[in-house]
């Protein structure tokens, strides 16, 4: 591999490895929303009950 | 004189008055510009180009700026009367107007000072150095005003106005340090003039969503 | 369901597109006469720069619209695309910055145009971030916000003007004032990448700004049950 070539791969790399970031961001994110969720069923079912 | 030129008149007679009678903003200004200039001078080694000092000075003229621009809507603040102010039956881009006239003859005030001690500690000024500031003056005084009225609505205003401010002072500063150094000066100001009409334009045209409650 | 096509849509595009577009790029289009392999990161730097400015300049028309109708859902909608310009803004620079390395043996130089101009919106913008989390959320900051938006759209050809009559020559022209003087090949592989950041840009706005909105429903609805 070149130079040249070894720069542009990391070019390139870098975009793919930005939208990786963001899915790890996301997938956090999800997970957090998912807790959030499932607390906030919790207290609708507890309002219910009681 | 119209109605809109009256209220401008009086809201910019309103800040000089008080600046002449409280004696805040201006005084600090003239002690800051010349204390950074003295500062400068032992920032540069002995033997920098007189283009480094021109450079500095720019430096000089946009931090003074921030230190005015950071008590812009002090009075008002500390006593409440911007709301009032956003009442009263005028424009309320006569209110913007006003306060860039008064900012602006802060600053002039402010250069009458430092242009000379600069000329006095470092080297002779231009006609080209002297329409670039009042071309530069113009255009932070629009901008500052309306970001100082957008700090001012903020936890953390004096934090946040030279965040806000910087970035947009850049071109200032490039055109500025252009028109000083470059042997066509002509392109600079030009450029500069660009600059304050279309900020004024936009600043004058959006301050009344900054204010509005 | 509309929206969950639309999204998968613009996913699905996003991926044809990019992967067409940078197979296309790399072993399709010809050569550069002057740079050689390394005028290659043009196919991806160029795109994300502009989709940067597209992005900027979307979340300027949403904060027009916010003014405008005062509607607070634009809100949302200017500070997502901004956000969005943000991270494009950031790739633009580690790209170009690559590109400075390769071609002129510095990572950072002060004679790329581009480079400079996002540095400086990239300042600006992240001021816009320090703005919002400074005020309350309400009305004041959703207007606030959108001015200093507003303000971003007219310093990015500001200065845009003032670093190239600033600036030396060194930045490689290609586009002309007649137009773009590259061979059609090259054209075509730019256009296919083009599009398909544009594509990944829209989906990730789209993505990102589901998620904030249901981040407020969820604040709202944990208000409603306490």
């Amino acid at each position: 591999m070149t130079t040249a070539e070894k720069y542009v791969t990391a070019a390139y790399l870098v975009l793919l490895g930005a939208v990786l970031v963001y899915l790890v961001i996301i997938a956090l994110k999800v997970a957090r929303l998912e807790e959030e969720v499932s607390d906030l069923i919790r207290l609708a079912r507890e309002r219910r009950g009681g | 004189m119209t109605g809109y030129a009256a209220d401008v008149a009086a809201l910019a007679r309103k800040d000089l008055l008080l600046e002449l009678r409280s004696r805040d903003t201006l005084p600090a200004m003239l002690l800051f510009v010349v204390s950074a200039l003295v500062v400068f001078h032992f920032a540069l080694p002995a033997d920098s180009s007189t283009r480094a000092e021109t450079g500095l000075l720019w430096i000089a003229i946009v931090f003074t700026a921030l230190l005015g621009l950071t008590r812009a809507f002090a009075a008002e603040r500390e006593q409440g009367l911007l709301d009032g102010l956003v009442l009263a039956p005028c424009d309320r881009s006569a209110i913007w107007l006003g306060k860039t006239i008064g900012v602006t003859a802060f600053l002039v005030l402010a250069e009458l000072v430092a242009l000379p001690a600069f000329a006095l500690f470092f080297h002779a000024i231009g006609w080209e150095l002297v329409a670039a500031v009042a071309l530069a003056d113009v255009g932070i005084a629009a901008i500052g005003t309306l970001l100082a009225a957008i700090a001012a609505a903020s936890r953390a205003r004096e934090l946040l106005l030279p965040l806000l401010f910087l970035p947009l002072a850049i071109p200032v500063v490039i055109g500025g340090v252009g028109a000083s150094v470059a042997t066509n000066p002509a392109s600079f100001l030009g450029f500069l003039g660009l600059y304050d009409a279309v900020f004024a334009i936009l600043s004058w045209a959006s301050f009344e969503y900054v204010v509005t409650e | 369901m509309s929206t969950s096509l639309r999204n998968s849509g613009f996913a699905l595009a996003a991926a044809g597109l990019l992967v067409g577009g940078i197979a296309l790029a790399l072993f399709w289009a010809p050569e550069d006469a002057d740079q050689g392999f390394s005028q290659k990161i043009f196919y991806v730097h160029v795109p994300i720069a502009l989709t940067a400015y597209a992005c900027f300049g979307f979340g300027a028309w949403k904060a027009l619209r916010l003014l405008w109708t005062g509607e607070a859902r634009y809100d949302l909608e200017s500070y997502t695309a901004i956000h969005m310009g943000v991270i494009f803004g950031l790739l633009t620079l580690v790209t170009g910055s690559i590109w400075a390395k390769i071609s002129w043996g510095h990572w950072w130089t002060w004679g790329e145009r581009q480079l400079v101009l996002f540095l400086i919106l990239f300042l600006f913008y992240s001021a816009y971030f320090m703005l919002r989390y400074s005020i309350e959320a309400g009305p004041r900051r959703e207007r606030n916000s959108a001015v200093y938006a507003l303000f971003g759209a007219a310093l990015i050809p500001v200065s845009f003007l003032a670093v190239r009559i600033a600036g030396t020559i060194l930045h490689p022209t290609i586009f002309t004032h007649e137009g773009a003087n590259l061979p059609g090949e090259m054209l075509l592989a730019f256009c296919i990448c083009l599009a398909g950041v544009l594509a990944l840009a829209a989906t990730l706005y789209r993505v990102e700004l589901a998620g904030k909105r249901v981040d407020a429903s969820l604040r709202e609805l944990r208000e409603l049950l306490a």
